[in-house]
Formats: C-alpha cells, structure tokens, sequence
C-alpha cells in the first residue's frame, strides 16, 4: 500500500483581504496512499475547503499559496510564481472534486447536458476527436453509474428543475466523468436532506472501491468520517494537530482538541463541531504565535505560547501535534 | 417551453396595454390641466361667446372628464393626432419626418454601446488588474461623469475641425440624392434602393452623434459586464470547468458570459430608452433633423398635440423595448422562461 499519490507538506496558504493577510493555512501536512479513503474532520472556517482548492490548483483571486509543497503522483504542483506574491499551482490530471454546495457548483444557465459534455469532450478529448454521441453515451453513463433516474431527461435539465440531492448526484457524475485516481468530496452532504445524506455517502463510497479511486473526504462530523474511511486527519484553524487510523482515533485520541471533539460527539452529529470546547477559531489576521489551539487549550505547557508543535510519532501510525507527546 | 414562451407573450402584452392606458390617463390629464380654455384660446378673445359654445360643443368640451377621455381616446387610437401649432402641418406628417431620423440615430448608439460595452467589460474582466482594465475603468468614469452634449461638441470640434474626416451637421452632405422614401431611415432606404453612397453617406453623419450619445451606455455598460463577469468567475463551477480542463476561452465565452449578461441587458434597455431623451441636445448640436428636438422645440412652444404625440412614442418605445428586454433575460436565464418572468 505505501505507493503515495499525494503529498502535501508545510502548506501555507493566506488571503489578501482588506487590512492585510488572513495566514489561514500553517504548514499542512497530508499524504495519502493510492486507494486510500481518508477523511478531513474539522469544525467550520478551519482551512478543509481551502486545503483541498490548492491541491485542485483552483484556489480565488484572493489567495496567496506563500510556500510549501504539493506532489500528486510523483510530480511538484507547486512553483515558484511569475509574481513576487507567491506560488502558482499546476492543476494536476486524474484528480476530480465533489464541492460542498451543489448549487454553486453546477452553472445556473446551461442544461446538465451542455455542462457534462463540455467537461467529458475537454477532459478526454484534447488528443483524439469525440463524436457527439460518444461524448453522449459517456454523459448518460457517468449519470447512470450516479444512480440518477432516467438519464437521458436530465441531460436536458437545468440545475433548478434538479431536487437537491439529484443535484450532487449530478456533481458527482462530472467529477466522475473526469476522475483517475483521487476523488476529493468537500463536505459533498451538508446541504443536503437527512434521509438523502446516506444514500449519497454510499454511493460515493462504493464508486471510489468499484473505481479503485483514492478518497479524501472533508466533513463536519466524526460520526460520518468513521463510517467512510481508514484514516482521520483531524484539522484546527489551518493545521492539522492529529491523524490516525480511524480505529486508533476513536480507541485513545491524544491531542486536547481531538479529545475535546470526541467528548462532544453525542451533540455534534446534527450541530456541527466545536461546541464542547470552549472559545472560538482565532483570527487569522493575528494568529497565536505559537500552537494555534494555545488560547483554547486547558493542558497548555509555557512553550506552547511561542513555539509550533510538529507532528509527533505516538506509534500504530498515530501522530499528533502537541507538545505534550513529544 | 413553448407553451411558457407564449403564454409569457400574452402576459406581458396585457401588462403593457395597462401601462399604455396609464400612460394615456396621465397625457389626457396634463393636456386638460393646461389652463386656459381651449375653444377660446382656438377662437381668440374677440369671438362671441355663442361661437366658442358652438366649439365647445364640437370639441365635447361640455361632455363629463371620462366621456372626453374616451372620444379623445379613440381619436388617437384612430392615429389622428391633430395639427402642430409650430408648423401648422398635421402632427403625422411632422412624425413622418422627424422619427426615422431618431430611431436610425438611436438604433446605431444602441448598437454601439451594446457591442461596445460588453467588449470592454469582458476583456476588462478577463485582464482585470492590467492596464487595460485601468483604461477602461477610466473611461467609464469619464463616459458616466460627462453628459452627451459635452461629448457631442468635443467630437465635433476633434473630428470636424481640428481633423475633419467626418461630417459635422445633418442627415447627407449636398449634392448627395436622398434615396426614395421607404422606412424614412436614410441608411436603409439606401440599402434597399441600391444608392449605397446615400447610405454610406448618412452613416458617416451618424457616427459622431450616435457615438456621443451612447458614450454613457458604454461606460455603464461595460462596468456592469466587468463586474458580474468577475463575480461570476468565482464561482465553484467555473473552478469545477476549469478542473476538468475545459479551456479558458471556453469557460469565458460561454459559462461567465452568458450569467453576466443578465443584469447588463436589462441596464441597456434602460440606457437605450433614455437616449431618446438624451437625443435633443445631440440633435441640437449636429443640427440633426430628429424627433427629440421637434419634440423639445414643442415643449418650450406648448404646442400641445406634438407634446402628445411625442410621449406616446416614448411610452409605446418603452413598452416594445421592455418587452424585448423580457425576452432576450428569459432566453439567458432558464429560471425567468420557466417561471414564466420575475
Ligand atoms: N475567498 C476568500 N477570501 C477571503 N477569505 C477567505 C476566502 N475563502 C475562505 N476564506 C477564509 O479562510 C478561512 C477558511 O475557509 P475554508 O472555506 O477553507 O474553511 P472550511 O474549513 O472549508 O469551512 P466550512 O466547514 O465552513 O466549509 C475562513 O476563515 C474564511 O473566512
Ligand atoms: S501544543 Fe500546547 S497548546 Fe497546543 S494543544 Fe498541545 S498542549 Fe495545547
Ligand atoms: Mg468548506
């Protein structure tokens, strides 16, 4: 297993906003295994979306990749900018998204038909000519495979004759139409009904296994993370502070904030994280010196304050940024 | 579809009928409200008071307010709008005259600021940040800042005096045979005629008025484009289009542009209208025979029947252009045709 696809080490990643620079992602680190299924857990404005928009190389205007490194398949995404601002990404092939809101990500104007072809005809068919009823078939098959109700119909639907959950059937059908090797799903059931959110979940999992795709799963809850994957990072406010087999996770969390989250898991399954633990994400504009979970932390030691934890080996494949594992 | 598409037709037919009545109450009343009566004023001061009654009875001037609105009603409705106290012809003959001359005026600033417009602001917004989103951001500013007139004598005075290479005053140059009348636009009446250097010849007058008067439609127009083109740019779709691979080109042309157009239509639309107000001074300067100034040269005069006459063609032109407007936003937004309009 250990052929790694993906390898994201000391990412940082800002945004230029009005009054300066929001420092939201410190030096991520993330490597996933080919056919791995991991997930991304935590609480709302952490950096997960931001994470998984500079691995896609999609990142807005606004953002501003200050170094770091991202290799997908043994190759360096990331460069030296022409602009003395920063990094530009490479978009790398074989990897698709899944976005959080299936609203915004399917263009209001244009038939599911039109939007699927062009993204089927562009990502096959840059080397050889498709015919239209191949680039069809192809269409009616990612739909079918998505397991949409009459295909054929929805081609010439727009995204607003859709309910929501056929909607992100019909995401999932384009970055399948376009996926090789890494599937990333942003929160791809948030927006969503409670009775859809599993049926969608199972579907994404058993395309990933029949695909033999890679998974990153980004998600609010531990609940859904434990159920979909073998591996939990879990993030806080643009670092992540542990990751784990998902067993292992739930069996002994280490970090402050895991164990917080873990304490609170009963109340998060509908509400979302953070509400067992005590204050809030930092501004980004001035973020802690040191562990960013400093202010919120009840175990913090005197070094917390100015210096940055690493990722320490607690064994069993468990690492976890906190000073009192080192 | 089609059945949205015409049942839409219908509804806003009915809505602009409406509108027409509300606009034809408000004329009727503002022509009655003029002080003074009118059979005396006709008549004069000196005519026997059983001869003006005699008028008055001819006018229906004793009917009831709702009885006369009706008569008058239909009189127009007739298409007989009166005489012109200016220049004592029959209104119609002087429409005749003046509205192609306006609508050909109008009808190439609207093109120019749509074409116009929509090139700026897309290329404004495909190299925003570069010198040429700074120009035209520039451009904008003064193209809002300065009213047509101001354009209007400055392109005359660079154009026709300092480097003449355009004409500056009327509808042909002398010497040039006005084509058989058609439509009354000179520049197709030429076209359908076969005499091309008529046509030729009247478009070079066009530009720098209808250049001027679209100025400001341009410069909104354009800033308008560049905005909903950038935000639309931002859109998790387009990032998901651009993943796949789907070309730059094709992501701008077709998923940003088509969204972003929706509120510049509508803008336009507005902008084209009010050009017909704008017109008078243009008209004024390049001594441009067009229905703005008669229509203007009437208010100042209170020559009420071309008054008339004038504001029902702007109304029925709002109308007509805000039913097009409808269409052309349901044509680019799915929702509006399916929900039958907003
Ligand atoms: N375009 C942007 N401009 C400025 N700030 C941004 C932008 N996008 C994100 N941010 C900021 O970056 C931080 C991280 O945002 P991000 O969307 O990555 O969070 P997230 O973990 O995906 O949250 P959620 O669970 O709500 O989706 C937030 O504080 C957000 O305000
Ligand atoms: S490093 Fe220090 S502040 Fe951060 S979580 Fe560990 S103990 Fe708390
Ligand atoms: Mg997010």
């Amino acid at each position: 297993m250990a052929n790694t696809i993906l390898n994201v080490d000391g990412l940082h990643v800002g945004y230029r906003v009005y009054g300066g620079t929001l420092k939201v992602l410190d030096g991520i680190r993330l490597v996933m295994d080919a056919g791995e299924k991991i997930a991304v857990v935590g609480e709302t404005g952490c950096g997960k979306t931001t994470t998984m928009k500079s691995i896609m190389g999609i990142l807005p205007r606004q953002a501003v990749i200050r170094k770091g490194q991202i290799n997908f398949k043994g190759r360096n995404l990331l460069t030296p900018g022409t602009e003395a601002r920063g990094m530009r990404t490479i978009r790398p092939k074989g990897v698709s998204m899944v976005f959080q809101d299936p609203i915004a990500a399917l263009n209001p104007v244009f038939t599911v038909g039109q939007q699927l072809s062009d993204v089927i005809k562009y990502s096959r068919g840059q080397t050889k000519q498709l015919s239209k009823q191949s680039v069809r078939d192809a269409a009616i098959e990612v739909l079918k495979l998505s397991a949409l109700p009459d295909p054929e119909r929805i081609l010439t639907n727009y995204p607003f004759q859709l309910s929501g959950g056929m909607r992100q059937r019909v995401c999932i059908a384009m970055a399948l139409s376009t996926a090789g090797d890494l599937l990333i799903a942003d929160e791809p059931t948030t927006n969503l009904d409670v009775t859809i959110q599993d049926q969608v979940l199972r579907l994404i999992r058993n395309l990933v296994e029949e695909q033999g795709m890679s998974l990153a799963l980004v998600t609010h809850s531990l609940g859904v993370a434990r159920q979909m994957t073998d591996r939990i990072y879990i993030m806080y406010a643009g670092t992540m502070v542990e990751v784990a087999p998902t067993e292992g996770l739930f069996d002994k969390p280490f970090h402050p904030y895991t164990k917080g989250l873990l304490g609170s898991v009963p109340k998060l399954t509908g509400e979302g994280i953070g509400l067992g633990i005590p204050g809030r994400i930092p501004d980004y504009l001035k973020p802690p010196a040191g562990c960013r979970f400093y202010p919120r932390c009840e175990e913090a030691l005197p070094e917390c304050k100015d210096n940055k934890p690493e990722l320490y080996d607690v064994g069993g494949g468990h690492r976890v940024a906190c000073f009192l594992y080192r | 579809m089609r059945k949205t598409w015409s049942s839409m037709l219908l509804r806003r037919l009915l809505q602009s009928i409406l509108v027409l009545i509300g606009v034809s109450i408000l004329i009727f009343g503002i022509s009655r409200m003029v002080p003074g009566d009118p059979a005396r004023m006709a008549l004069g001061p000196r005519t026997p008071e059983w001869a003006v009654e005699n008028l008055r009875k001819q006018l229906n001037l004793d009917k009831p307010l709702p009885v006369q609105y009706g008569l008058w009603l239909l009189k127009m409705l007739r298409g007989d709008l009166g005489e012109s106290l200016v220049t004592r012809r029959l209104v119609n003959d002087d429409l005749r005259d003046f509205l192609p001359a306006t609508a050909e005026l109008i009808v190439v600033a609207a093109i120019i600021e749509i074409i116009g417009g929509i090139l700026l602001g897309v290329f404004a917004a495909r190299y925003s940040q570069t010198w040429f989103d700074g120009f035209t951001r520039v451009l904008a500013y003064l193209g809002v800042a300065t009213p047509s007139f101001v354009w209007a004598i400055i392109f005359l005075l660079i154009f026709s005096f300092a480097w003449p290479i355009l004409p500056a005053t009327g509808r042909l140059s002398a010497g040039i045979i006005t084509p058989p009348r058609i439509t009354g636009m000179i520049v197709l009446d030429g076209i359908l005629s076969g005499n091309f250097a008529a046509a030729w010849d009247c478009l070079l007058h066009l530009i720098l008025p209808a250049i001027s008067l679209a100025m400001y439609g341009v410069a909104q127009s354009a800033r308008i484009t560049r905005a909903s083109m950038i935000e639309n740019m931002e859109r998790d779709s387009v990032y998901a289009h651009a993943a796949a691979g789907v070309p730059r080109r094709v992501i701008m042309t077709k998923y940003v542009l088509k969204p972003s157009l929706i509120p510049t239509v509508s803008v336009m639309a507005l902008d084209i209208v009010a050009m017909a107000g704008n017109a008078f001074l243009v008209e004024m300067i390049f001594n441009y025979p067009g229905l703005s100034r008669y229509g203007m040269t009437a208010m100042l005069n209170k020559d009420l029947n071309a008054i008339v006459a004038v504001i029902l063609i702007l109304g029925l032109c709002f109308v007509v252009v805000n039913i097009i407007v409808d269409f052309i936003v349901a044509l680019l937004d799915p929702r509006v045709a399916h929900y039958g309009g907003v």
